[in-house]
């Protein structure tokens, strides 16, 4: 039965798709827009009758528009700037008061007389887990959506995207708790079989307690990201034109070359987008590792034994105690936060960038 | 380098919809045939079913069977995949992999094969896009996309990524429709070229290029909507559209109907 997904036999190519979206700059439309608005003035001699051709309006519901989306684009500007500003006024006296190094300081205590504090273990656990999360869950999820766009039947397929979506609905503090109290048994069990036949290498080395470690923590935001990735990248395998499709089994492609030749190269920005997002929530996820990881502040590659901790569970974790040179603090680690996620996205926005004579004529 | 299509009592389905029903005729080696006939009488269900490409669409099935050189190509024990490299096929529209340049577009189907050493693969391409007629225009830009072509080339660019493979049959379903003047006679000058080593089967709305680039020439028609497609009459083009034997055909290349 069907080696290529449920569409009819001559969806188009990509190609043609491309010019109309980029030929039109963003004016255009609007302006469109306008004319049959005139043609409509009362009196009027009909449509392109003769006589002179009606003035332009001056205040029409064309400028009222323009008005408002430009006025929302500005507010949004405001609202960002003025919470960046507040950011920064909370957390340079923090940092002024700080007499460890911000970056390379392994620990967290600015509430004590004189402060320290340094960002350096919480922005390793925030990179290594949401690294290690990713690596889990992008394989798992690109896997369950290749199955859904082009193996399953489309009513089996619909439905389970339909589930996934659902899952993609669950609280994370839902997550956190069933990761604390449920799967911490299990993967206590893994670690030390791990570490009984692999502690040679150094990341599942280490002599316990294990439970809240760097891999239960990593485990339960896989799952966290799994549905979000899944489901977007089922979206991108399933905009593959088919043309491109046939193209590849016509030439006596099985359904996994053509998986690898047509689907996987022409999803590439779009799964490079999935991942992005998967990685932003990663990043940015709080409570579930605030309950899962063991709250230390070390810098180790060990995955194993209890510890570990990010920027946004200490955030958590230390609010409420927090006085203002800790909240100060906090807000810092915040903005560093800020900066990683930035990064990112920046580097990903590159990545799709460097291969975009080809994606623009594909997508 | 080319082989012989026989084709006995093919009929082909859409779920319960047969498209076409009862289909016989052979195709020498070496030769162009047109399939002609009026828009949705089973031209191209019938083209599909020859490189098993009809059953590839969920719930479509092939009934009879259908022989290049005798080997029967709905054999159970026939890889598809070997099928579908022995009998290439070009599409309606011109279909490049997007995201590939014309080389990679090039040797795509030699990649799949497992060709990997790069000399091998760049003399097949040149190969390929000299028979296309097509390497004097890229030469110069092989790394650049295929899509980033002009329609006539990007067609050109199918033929030469379906031949790279050097297929026995090739299968086109209009494949000038889309294509200016132009670029239809750059690629009906091809076919005569092809047909040296090729068995070409192409399917066309155009009279004037079914009698240009044809020597043998099916008809195929249907009574009424939702009717099955049948062969009407299959013989040497020039006796098709000089003095064919049924009413209908003659209607039809006279343009009285379809
Ligand atoms: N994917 C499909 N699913 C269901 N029915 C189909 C499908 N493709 C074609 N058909 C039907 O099968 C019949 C034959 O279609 P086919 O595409 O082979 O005609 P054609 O001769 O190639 O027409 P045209 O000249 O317009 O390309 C038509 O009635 C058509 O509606
Ligand atoms: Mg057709």
């Amino acid at each position: 039965m069907g080696e290529t997904p449920h569409r009819s036999a001559d969806a188009g190519t990509g190609g043609t798709r491309v010019t109309q979206s980029h030929e039109w700059p963003a004016g255009a439309s609007a302006r469109v827009a306008e004319a049959p608005v005139s043609t409509r003035s009362p009196g009027g001699t009909g449509l392109g009758g003769g006589g002179a051709l009606p003035r332009n309006r001056k205040f029409g519901a064309e400028r009222a528009f323009r008005g408002l989306t430009m006025a929302a684009g500005t507010t949004v500007l405001v609202i960002i700037v003025a919470i960046a500003a507040f950011l920064i006024a909370k957390a340079i006296p923090a940092l002024r008061a700080n007499t460890a190094s911000f970056w390379t300081f392994e620990g967290w205590f600015p509430n004590d007389n004189p402060p320290t504090f340094g960002i350096g273990a919480l922005a390793f656990g925030t990179v290594l887990t949401a690294a290690l999360a990713l690596l889990m869950a992008v394989p798992v999820a690109m896997g369950i959506a290749l199955f859904l766009s082009h193996y399953a039947p489309r009513r089996l397929g619909n439905a389970l995207g339909f589930l996934i979506d659902l899952l993609a609905a669950v609280p994370s503090v839902v997550f956190g708790l069933w990761g604390r109290d449920y799967l911490i048994g299990p993967v206590s069990d893994l670690s030390v079989w791990l570490n009984k036949y692999f502690s040679w290498i150094p990341i599942f080395g280490g002599d316990g307690p294990y439970g809240n470690s760097i891999l239960l923590g990593s485990l339960v935001l896989a799952i966290m990201i799994l549905p979000i990735v899944t489901s977007l990248t089922r979206e991108v395998f399933l905009q593959t034109p088919t043309a491109n499709e046939e193209a590849a089994i016509a030439l006596g492609a099985t359904r996994w070359e053509m998986l690898r030749t047509a689907v996987l190269p022409y999803g590439r920005p779009g799964i490079i987008a999935a991942v992005m997002l998967g990685l932003g929530r990663a990043l940015g996820e709080t409570i579930a590792l605030a309950l899962t990881l063991g709250s230390t502040y070390a810098i180790s590659f060990n995955v194993l034994e209890s510890g570990g901790n990010t920027i946004a569970a200490n955030i958590a974790n230390r609010f409420a105690e927090a006085n203002d040179t800790g909240r100060g603090a906090l807000i810092a680690s915040g903005l560093v936060l800020f900066a990683i996620t930035l990064i990112v996205n920046i580097i990903a926005r590159a990545i799709i960038y460097r291969r975009r004579e080809f994606t623009e004529s594909a997508a | 380098m080319a082989k012989r299509v026989s084709a006995s009592n093919v009929t082909a389905y859409y779920g319960g919809f047969k498209a076409i029903e009862n289909i016989n005729l052979t195709v020498e080696p070496k030769t162009v045939t047109a399939l002609i006939g009026p828009s949705g009488c089973g031209k191209s269900t019938f083209l599909r079913s020859i490189n098993r490409m009809h059953e590839v669409l969920p719930g479509a099935r092939v009934e009879g069977s259908l022989t290049i050189d005798d080997q029967d190509i709905y054999d159970r024990d026939v890889d598809v995949t070997a099928v579908r490299r022995t009998i290439g096929m070009v599409f309606q529209r011109p279909n490049p992999f997007p995201t590939m340049s014309i080389f990679e577009n090039v040797v795509a189907g030699l990649k799949l094969n497992g060709v990997r050493k790069k000399s091998i693969l760049e003399d097949a391409a040149e190969k390929a896009l000299r028979a296309a007629n097509l390497w004097g225009e890229v030469k110069d830009r092989l790394a650049k996309p295929g899509a980033g072509l002009s329609g006539g080339q990007q067609q050109r660019l199918c033929i030469a990524r379906t031949i790279a493979v050097e297929p026995q049959v090739v299968l086109m379903d209009e494949p000038c429709s889309a294509l200016d003047p132009i670029s239809t006679l750059a690629i009906e000058d091809l076919m005569f070229q092809l047909k040296d080593k090729f068995t070409i089967i192409i399917v066309t709305h155009n009279m004037q290029q079914a009698a240009r680039v044809s020597d043998r020439t099916a008809f195929f028609s249907i009574e009424k909507t939702g009717d099955p497609g049948r062969l009407i009459e299959y013989d040497n083009t020039q006796k098709i559209f000089s003095n064919p034997s049924v009413k209908k055909t003659e209607d039809y290349i006279t343009g009285r109907f379809g």
